[in-house]
């Protein structure tokens, strides 16, 4: 029965339809997982097992559905909504006894998710607001990386990540603002996908930053990877934001060919000093997508080491905008006070995390009178300039081609007294945030010391489908998706 | 350029944030040291180039002001706050 978790939703789908499991067997098995490897793992924070249990049940008494998620389980980051279940961002402020946020409506991806069958297990571990590239921020604690529990999972969607390579659900629900799907996937050997801002909805989701956060999804596959997309993306009435393009059928894309492909490697990417194992890995993969018949060719992304000052600069001040509506009043938290304002400012300095009170600072301080036109524009204006780049680019290559991260997972605590240090960290993922590009990360190989390293393919706006045929391409050559960890 | 304590208390102020003393010292380093990194982009001439606010290309996403079907009450929504509820509005503190 413990077999049924390693299962990709593509495997488990199949089984489920020639009756070889159960629905209930399925999430019963991940719900095992959870239980025997969560004490350590530290991915899932909140959870509903009963719901799930029960939904099981129906899905089998009915019969599964027509969808490839039908009777699936999954484990949605701490920042999707779904109805009744506790969802608090991992921040102390949506926490109170007897009060903690239980929102009372569905987000738009968990409410097509279900709608397609799929079966919610709980909810993941995060940096606090998602802002973190490890998850130790969390109010819940640190999620530990299933192949080295002295490492992190990456960040913020580090429990999502862990969870899937843990075997706890058979995909999980992410967020990428500035590398939260692609960072953590790529330290624990999943493939996530940052889709093309405005792709997938947004609506229900706690946001951090506006014009940069997406949601995507985090699975053991490329092919599960377009399973989910299916379901999930495509123009919502909820979300002004999202796109109308018609929303291809992902998987069909996955022909498995790649001759005549065109793919960028930016010299901007490959810096000095860049890790020799993760430099190598990444090459070779490069080389494998050669060998399968795409052109690899060299460009230069020439705003590339401003994207990562440019993220900090908007996201912080889109982060002080959104976190404004944290004080005490609709939701979450409360606090001793004696009259309004103290009232805001004990429920929101009790409430939130330190790295949270840094980015609400910065973008305070940025969008102030005096220092709006210095910063903020300016910082729109370099967005600009990185966007351009990437549109010279699409010229002359249809994908973009670099690592995910300048070393594999780094230890628990590496970073803890030097917050650019940890920014650092998303050298690699900003690019793609400006430009608004989808961007995905999928296994090429493992350090010396057996940790994953992950290789970042970045598309057009809207060609997901092009990014998700290179990768299932790639993977199918290399079956470095096949490891678990220990 | 390095923010000052003053300072660091002011922005606080804005953002609706107590700090410690500690806090204050502390933030007021690593907020230095974070606004140090993004002042590379001082360098970059944006002189000829318009500000990118979204990249989505839409512009207007409206929609016919019709009533729909809600995704839940308003009571469900009221009854999400940790504040006394008196005749489904939430009772706050004055500001005075």
């Amino acid at each position: 029965m413990t077999t049924l978790s390693s299962l990709t939703i593509a495997e488990a789908s199949q089984k489920l339809r020639q009756k070889q499991c159960t629905s209930e067997e399925l999430v019963r098995a991940c719900i095992e997982r959870i239980e025997q490897q969560n004490p350590m793992i530290n991915a899932v924070v909140h959870t509903s097992f009963d719901r799930a249990l029960e939904k099981a049940k129906k899905t089998d008494d009915q019969g599964i559905g027509d969808h490839p998620l039908s009777g699936i389980p999954y484990l949605a980051k701490d920042v999707f909504c779904e109805k009744d279940v506790p969802t608090t961002a991992c921040s102390n402020i949506l926490r109170e006894p007897g009060k903690t946020y239980a929102p009372p409506y569905d987000s738009t991806t968990t409410r097509r998710l279900t709608a397609a069958g799929a079966i919610s297990l709980g909810k993941t571990n995060t940096d606090e607001f998602t802002m973190g590239a490890s998850t130790e921020t969390s109010c819940f604690g640190v999620t530990r990386n299933p192949w080295d529990t002295q490492r992190v999972a990456g960040g913020s969607s580090g429990g999502s990540a862990a969870s899937v390579a843990a075997d706890m659900a058979c995909f999980a629900l992410g967020t990428d603002t500035g590398g939260s799907i692609r960072q953590p996937a790529g330290f624990c050997n999943n493939v996530g996908l940052r889709p093309t801002y405005g792709r997938t909805s947004r609506f229900g989701v706690m946001s951090m930053a506006s014009s940069l956060d997406t949601i995507g999804p985090i699975c053991k596959t490329t092919e599960d990877v377009a399973i989910v997309m299916n379901a999930i993306a495509g123009k919502d009435p909820y979300d002004g934001t999202t796109g109308d393009k018609p929303v291809p059928d992902y998987r069909s894309a996955l022909t498995g060919d790649v001759k005549g492909l065109k793919i960028g490697i930016p010299k901007e990417y490959f810096i000095d000093g860049l890790n020799a194992e993760v430099e190598g890995a990444v090459r070779e993969a490069a080389n494998v997508l050669k060998s399968l018949g795409a052109e690899l060719v060299d460009i230069s992304l020439p705003h590339t080491k401003y994207a990562l000052a440019t993220y900090y600069i908007l996201c912080p001040c889109e982060v002080s905008s959104n976190m404004a509506r944290y004080d005490g009043i609709r939701f979450g938290h409360t606090a001793p006070s004696a009259d309004l304002i103290e009232y805001y400012r004990a429920v929101r300095s009790t409430g939130f995390g330190s790295e949270v009170k840094r980015r609400i600072m910065i973008g305070t301080y940025a969008l102030s009178s005096g220092y709006y036109d210095a910063y903020y524009r300016q910082a729109q204006k370099v967005r600009t300039l990185i966007g351009q780049d990437f549109t010279n680019a699409w010229q002359s290559v249809d994908l973009v081609l670099a690592p995910v991260s300048p070393t594999p997972a780094f230890t628990v605590g590496a970073h803890d007294n030097d917050p650019v240090a940890m920014y650092l960290e998303d050298a690699f993922m900003d690019g793609a945030v400006m430009a608004g590009i989808p961007a995905l990360s999928v296994p090429c190989g493992f350090s010396k010391d057996g940790l994953p390293i992950g290789l970042q393919l970045m598309g057009r706006q809207w060609e997901e489908a092009t990014v998700l045929r290179a990768s299932d391409a790639y993977e199918k050559a290399t079956k470095f998706t096949d490891r678990r960890p220990a | 350029m390095s923010l000052s304590h003053d300072q660091v208390r002011h922005i606080a102020k804005l953002a609706r944030l107590d700090l410690s003393d500690e806090e204050v010292t502390r933030f007021a380093t690593q907020l230095t040291d974070i606004l140090s990194y993004v002042d590379m982009l001082k360098e970059v001439d944006t002189s000829q180039v318009e500000a990118t606010s979204q990249v989505t290309g839409l512009t207007n996403a409206l929609r016919p002001d019709e009533l729909r079907d809600p995704l839940c009450g308003a009571e469900d929504l009221v009854q999400c706050s940790p504040l006394p509820i008196v005749e489904r509005q939430v009772q706050t503190h004055s500001a005075h």
